[in-house]
């Protein structure tokens, strides 16, 4: 039997790390809804189980996504992970052939060349010494980046990395000290025994040189040791958490587990699953354009953590969906923001006794224009004349004022009124019998969509409008015009509708190409969704934006919402329009209906 | 020989000063972009709260400027030179002009009112600015709205692109308020039937005077004033504008159709003043005029040594305000000049 005193600092922190673990992994479970522990059941005993097992290891071992965002960062995360994880893998096999027996105690394989002193007799032995030692420096390799890191973080191309609180410091050391301490014992064991590969024989031969390596070498198992001790029982109270538990997230996301708005156990293992790796941090404009620091995604899943939300930090956020577009784990963070706020918010306050209940004429085409459109006047005339002119019959909605969509109250957290509006709309929308309902909101749009279950086509008026371009309803006259397009984030990120906007565009004008577009977009500043932002930090945002879609020098700014030309417009030097606006400016029939009004006013002043 | 001063800017502020420089004994060069000189005064037919012509302040303005003062006229600055302690400006068709100091009196441009989307301008016919009130005005015509018609309700709105952080405006224009009264009166005037409303968020009479216009409006013109922001206009299928407001005092929403709708623009920045600054690195403040040395004490001093400031381009003035300004920048410049023992305060600032 092979012991020496010093395994036990690793054994004891093992074996309650896995009582941890499981423990908590079971509290999920139970949490779960009945019809989600079924699905649970029968997820894993099915092939589904394989999908998981892949992205287990595309994401938490060699983590792809990471890699795709940023190499660099990507090859960090995927040295300590990845080479961690073959060490453990490799170590195993190695000690297990020599030993001859599967009954190893788990240290045997992470201390075998403090029990074992005579060249292996396995097997490709050089093979595995070879690889023992390649991936401790692919390890190590990590550790300098992630060291780096720390002092300067444009090292890895971030800004800004995450603000660590002292206990995450500690975590972080203890896992830091890991791999030099295993370094320093296995290259000592080498230079008494000559059991060392390429890095820690000769290494090893050095110290031997001018070092006592019999004490020495043992107490760099001891600290070896302890190390993993301390990491193993940190782990489940630090950010470390995130390695066990984005394995229960991926199995929920392929088991389909489902979400709710309210805080549920899906989100609770989102929460676990945060590495606070920092990426979401670059990526948002509170952050890089009004120096906002401490209310990314990063530290408001921390502040969830520890149960230490604050309203300020849970309010300030413009749900623009750009870190979560981002997150390598693939983490929700606006419905997680959302369900946040509910807890905040969610009261019933409001009486909307006074709505009207009036049924509107039966149609096949509802029209909704929205709040917002109702404040931006030049696009409800656009739309409207581009209908007319179209010669479909439609219905104008909320001609006489909108009831609104309900969407800014779910978006500060309220949705119990929300429900309120949702239904006043949803009854005149059933009652109606319309097959389509078009809108000119994006944040409207996404509502329809999502929450009211019309069971009939919600369509964006850019979905609307090229639609009736294909069927020859509307034809278009190229101004040639350059045009700089602005992704809104509901219609953007929120509802994927990127390319229509952009087919309507290039019927009537030039369109610019961007280096920030799609899902990389901008978010204008002046969303709704923030009510702790105040219009100083929202200005800092929108001149910024501005000065980005006019780099290349266009001459118009167009986009697709009328809350982003609002905010674009108060800084913009040339025109900002909807492209329901250039829509209606550029139709054919419009413009010969122009030049006959000019023509016939012509007549009139000669004739005066 | 004289020491040399050029003015950019020939309105208001920069004729007056022009004229004060060039009594004193200074070589004055004063520099208009356009062909003619009074700058906003030339669109302005009656002054409050004396409503008498705005044309007899612009010929007291130009008496001064007609003998001594050089001016250039269709001047369209492209570079500011400044070699030690004096600078040369040059114009586009290649004129020159050296000084000992500038001074930068480039004004102020009215509120764009497209940028306040939900008020209608620029998209319902019906819905004009105060200076294009004020052109009928000085044109003299009978008062019709935009769609031909004689207006029967007539609604005004304040501190529009002034007060609203909606549009990045956060300061007071000061002069609107005392405009909208002195408009709805002739108004009035003009047609003795129509019925005003005027939607204010409060209305600040601190002028001489302005208190007693405002009383007058009331008691004698019967104008209506309300407090209230307008939230929203629409128009109605004849053309005649629906707008949205809360009555704050009633607390009440309130819907009313006018047949024209007035919108009291205010200050911003003018566009040479943003050109100018741009060009020589002078120092805007938040709201974008220009920054001042010191709020209380270097009212008409700026970042650069040499360079002053007169009028509108560093804040919102009335015309009584633009003149007292002028004459005392023009003190300032000849102190500065001079090199008068008073300098030492001013010098301080630049070390």
């Amino acid at each position: 039997m092979n012991f020496a005193w010093f395994v036990l600092p690793f054994s004891l922190g093992l074996f309650l790390l896995f009582i941890l673990v499981i423990f908590k992994i079971s509290f999920w479970v139970r949490q779960l809804p009945l019809r989600d522990r079924l699905l649970l059941n029968r997820g894993i005993f099915s092939f589904k189980i394989f999908k998981v097992i892949k992205e287990v290891i595309m994401e938490s071992l060699l983590h792809r996504r990471i890699f795709k965002i940023n190499p660099v960062l990507g090859f960090m995360h995927m040295s300590f992970a990845f080479g961690w994880f073959m060490l453990i893998l490799v170590g195993n096999m190695e000690s297990r052939l020599y030993a001859g027996t599967e009954l190893n105690l788990p240290y045997y394989a992470i201390f075998f060349k403090y029990f074992v002193h005579q060249p292996l007799t396995i097997p490709f032995a050089e093979g595995f010494t070879f690889i023992m030692d390649f991936f401790l420096v692919l390890v190590l390799s990590g550790l300098l980046i992630a060291l780096s890191k720390r002092i300067y973080s444009r090292v890895v191309g971030m800004k800004r990395t995450t603000k660590l609180k002292p206990f995450d410091v500690f975590a972080m050391l203890s896992l830091w000290f890991i791999f030099p301490f295993r370094l320093l014992a296995e290259s000592m064991a080498a230079g008494m025994y000559h059991t060392g590969g390429f890095l820690t024989q000769p290494l090893g031969n050095f110290f031997a040189g001018f070092l006592p390596l019999g004490p020495l070498s043992y107490a760099m198992w001891w600290a070896y040791s302890i190390a993993l001790g301390v990491f193993f029982v940190s782990l489940p109270y630090s950010r470390y958490m995130h390695i066990p538990t984005e394995i229960v997230l991926i199995a929920f996301r392929h088991f389909g587990i489902r979400r709710t708005k309210e805080y549920d156990m899906f989100k609770d293992v989102e929460v676990f699953s945060c590495s606070r790796c920092g990426i979401c941090i670059d990526k948002c404009q509170l952050n890089t354009m009004a120096q906002v620091n401490t209310i990314q995604s990063a530290y408001f899943i921390k502040s969830i953590r520890k149960k230490n939300q604050q309203e300020a930090v849970v309010q300030n956020c413009l749900v623009c969906g750009r870190c979560q577009e981002f997150c390598p784990v693939g983490i929700k963070t606006d419905d997680l923001r959302l369900s946040q706020r509910m807890i905040f918010e969610n009261r019933e306050i409001a009486d909307f006794h006074y709505l009207p209940q009036d049924v509107p004429v039966k149609t096949d085409i509802l029209y909704f224009a929205g709040c917002m459109t109702h404040l931006t006047p030049s696009i409800k005339k656009a739309m409207l004349n581009i209908l007319n002119s179209s010669g479909i019959s439609y219905r104008f909605m909320d001609e006489d004022g909108s009831i609104c969509c309900g969407r800014p109250l779910m978006l500060s957290g309220n949705n119990k009124d929300a429900l309120k509006l949702m239904q006043t709309n949803k009854d005149i929308i059933r009652s109606s019998e319309a097959h389509t309902l078009v809108t000119s909101c994006p944040i409207c749009l996404r509502v329809f969509r999502e929450d009211y279950n019309l069971n009939i086509n919600v369509v964006h008026h850019t979905q609307f409008i090229e639609s009736m371009i294909a069927e020859g309803k509307i034809s278009l006259e190229n101004s040639g015009a350059k045009i700089s397009y602005h992704d809104p984030c509901e219609l953007g990120r929120g509802l994927g509708i990127y390319d229509e906007p952009r087919n309507v565009l290039s019927q009537t004008g030039v369109l610019l190409k961007n280096s920030l577009e799609r899902k990389s977009s901008l978010c204008c500043g002046g969303s709704i969704a923030n009510n702790q932002n105040y219009n100083l930090n929202k200005d800092k945002i929108s001149q910024q934006v501005v000065a980005h879609l006019s780099a290349k020098e266009p001459d118009m700014i167009a986009t697709a919402c009328p809350l982003c030309k609002k905010s674009l417009v108060k800084y913009a030097d040339i025109r900002v329009a909807d492209i329901a606006e250039l829509v209606s400016e550029q139709m054919v029939s419009n413009k010969a209906d122009a030049s006959r009004a000019e023509k016939k006013f012509n007549v009139e002043s000669v004739e005066a | 020989m004289a020491k040399k001063v050029v003015v950019i800017g020939g309105g208001i502020a920069g004729m007056e000063s022009s004229a004060y420089l060039a009594e004193m004994g200074y070589d004055v060069t004063l520099l208009e972009k356009e062909d003619c000189l009074g700058g906003h005064l030339r669109n302005w037919e009656r002054l409050f709260p004396t409503m008498r012509l705005g044309q007899e302040v612009l010929d007291f303005l130009k008496l001064g400027v007609d003998t001594k003062v050089n001016v250039i006229r269709n001047a369209n600055i492209t570079k500011v030179n400044r070699i030690e302690k004096r600078f040369q400006v040059e114009l586009d068709r290649g004129a020159s002009f050296n000084a000992d100091a500038l001074l930068i009196t480039t004004g102020y441009d009215t509120f764009d009112a497209t940028k306040k989307e939900e008020y209608g301008y620029g998209i319902y016919d019906n819905v004009i600015t105060s200076a294009e009130l004020e052109k009928m005005f000085m044109e003299g015509k009978n008062i019709i709205t935009p769609t031909g018609k004689v207006p029967k309700k007539i609604g005004i709105i304040h501190c529009v692109g002034s007060r609203d952080e909606k549009v990045g405006n956060v300061y007071c224009s000061k002069v609107c308020c005392v405009t909208a009264v002195k408009q709805a009166i002739e108004l009035k005037e003009k047609l003795p039937e129509v019925e005003i409303y005027c939607f204010y968020m409060d209305l600040r009479m601190y002028g001489m005077h302005f208190e007693a216009l405002y009383k007058e409006a009331q008691e004698k013109h019967a104008i209506n004033f309300i407090r209230g922001r307008l939230s929203e206009a629409s128009e109605n299928m004849d053309q005649t504008v629906m707008i949205k407001v809360e009555d704050t005092l009633a607390g009440k929403p309130l819907k009313l159709s006018v047949d024209l709708l007035v919108l009291m623009v205010g200050f911003v920045p003018s566009k040479g003043t943003k050109e100018i600054g741009k060009m020589m690195g002078l120092e805007f403040g938040t709201n974008g005029f220009y920054k001042t040395k010191d709020q209380h004490t270097m009212t008409n001093v700026s970042n650069i040594q040499g360079v002053f400031f007169a009028g509108s381009c560093t804040a919102p003035k009335t015309i009584t305000n633009t003149i007292t300004d002028a004459r005392a920048a023009a003190t300032t410049v000849a102190s500065y000049l001079e090199s008068y023992d008073l300098e030492i305060r001013t010098k301080a600032f630049f070390q």
